[in-house]
């Protein structure tokens, strides 16, 4: 008994498909930018901060790191409004992804900010810049010229993970998947459909990415 | 109603928890061997293999997991046969963990001088030889701590198999708290039990690379 393949549904629905895409593209946008910005105040805090505050940072990133992120979610989602704090389903997903993001972020913009010579903080000092001028010119935007590759995989995992939101009934492009198939009955193929704009995302964002790097990090003849 | 206790809610939580193991274990294991045939594809001679293990590489890596495993559940379906969620889930996470593996090990492997590859041929070996008596054991030695570390993400990732019903830590969690209406306490239970079981895996891929750069400056 041979399979055949059904792609007609396509035209039908593919306002939900687009929508779903829509809120996939919104979510990884917004969460990347907040995400990378909680990621660098955990790097200051985590490498030059307090000493009171760097174990709590050091907590949180190991707490996140060490938990999938589907459970992050469940537990925002259900979990804290169960006790009173309530979400809506795409605010709670924004949310998880940038406490996921900034705990995955802060590990690697603090490694590139520890890979920083004590001179230049010194150099910097010299040159009458405030700590915050030399951390910001000095330390962070060489660091995270060094380690823009590796954030910008990271930011490209957390799209592909974003995918469970749909579990919360957030409504996504793995979400308009789950609707068109249990409409169409042809889930195999509406998968492969959705997997496939995944794909395209996947390699979209890291164009995108690289071009955000070139833009951010014009050619520094003094990077290192 | 029925009372649970917070014992109650824990011992089921960790009987499901050996589930989450058990489906780790056969995913890291059996993604090593397929990712170790990736691998071997990967740096081969042959323009199309390379090719083949690149595009396996980059679909594995560039597409949800979540999407893999509906597309292994539903497409084995096709096939005509009764599809158990346990033989899905395993097949996409052994095809997913043997992605991420090759490709962390081609880089281990590129990592090891040319001089050695020269070396060895000049001695008359094969490449299978060579692979064997000369790059795989130097390149194994840097490849523990980033695959020791990446055994974090299986153990992670095989949560998301709970949504293509297998019954795991994660989908006990979901059923536990549905039931006792009480998801504040079980899910952080569920968070707690993941982190036993991902943390030690994170600190010694930690404490291996640190060694491990030690060896290397004292050259």
């Amino acid at each position: 008994m041979g399979y055949v393949f059904d792609y007609s549904w396509l035209g039908q629905y593919s306002g939900v498909l687009i929508k779903g895409v829509w809120l996939t593209v919104w979510l990884i946008l917004v969460g990347a930018t907040f995400g990378v910005a909680l990621g660098v105040a955990c790097a200051w805090a985590r490498a030059l901060g307090p000493m009171w505050l760097r174990p709590i940072v050091g907590g949180y990133v190991e707490v996140i790191r060490n938990t999938p992120f589907l459970i992050q979610l469940f537990f925002i989602f259900f979990g804290l409004a169960s006790i009173g704090f309530q979400f809506s389903e795409t605010t709670a997903a924004l949310t998880a992804m940038i406490i996921n993001l900034g705990a995955y972020g802060c590990e690697i913009i603090r490694a590139g900010i520890q890979a920083t010579a004590k001179g230049q903080f010194e150099a910097g000092w010299s040159l009458g810049m405030s700590r915050l001028q030399t951390f910001w010119h000095v330390v962070l935007i060489p660091s995270l010229q060094r380690i823009w590759p590796a954030l910008s995989s990271q930011i490209v995992i957390l799209m592909l993970g974003s995918a469970v939101v749909s579990q919360i009934a957030a409504e996504d492009l793995s979400y308009a998947a789950d609707f068109i198939q249990s409409r169409n009955f042809r889930a195999f193929e509406t998968y492969i459909v959705a997997t496939l704009i995944y794909l395209a995302l996947a390699i979209l964002l890291r164009q995108l990415l690289k071009g955000v790097g070139w833009l951010l990090f014009p050619k520094r003849s003094a990077a290192r | 109603m029925i009372e649970f206790t917070t014992w109650d809610i824990l011992r089921n939580l960790l009987l499901a928890a050996r589930w989450t193991v058990v489906l780790s274990l056969v995913a890291f294991t059996g993604g090593a061997i397929v990712g170790l045939a990736i691998l071997f594809l990967r740096i081969s001679k042959g323009k199309a293999a390379r090719v083949f293990a690149s595009g396996y590489i980059e679909l594995f890596q560039g597409t949800p997991l979540l999407m893999q495993l509906f597309l292994s559940f539903f497409g084995l379906s096709l096939l005509g046969i009764e599809v158990p969620a346990w033989l899905a889930a395993g097949i996409a996470l052994i095809l997913w963990t043997a992605s991420f593996l090759a490709e962390i090990w081609r880089g281990c492997v590129e990592a090891i001088p040319k001089g050695q590859w020269e070396a060895s041929a000049s001695l008359g070996m094969g490449r299978l030889q060579q692979m064997r008596h000369v790059i795989l054991p130097q390149a194994l030695k840097i490849a523990v701590p980033p695959t020791v570390g990446f055994s974090v993400q299986v153990v992670k990732g095989t949560s998301l198999t709970s949504i293509i019903g297998f019954t795991e830590l994660a989908k006990a969690g979901q059923v536990i708290a549905n039931a006792t209406f009480a998801p504040f306490t079980v899910y952080g239970f569920v968070a707690l039990i993941y982190f036993v079981l991902c943390f030690p895996l994170s600190k010694s891929s930690q404490f291996l690379e640190r060694k491990l750069n030690v060896a290397h400056r004292n050259h």
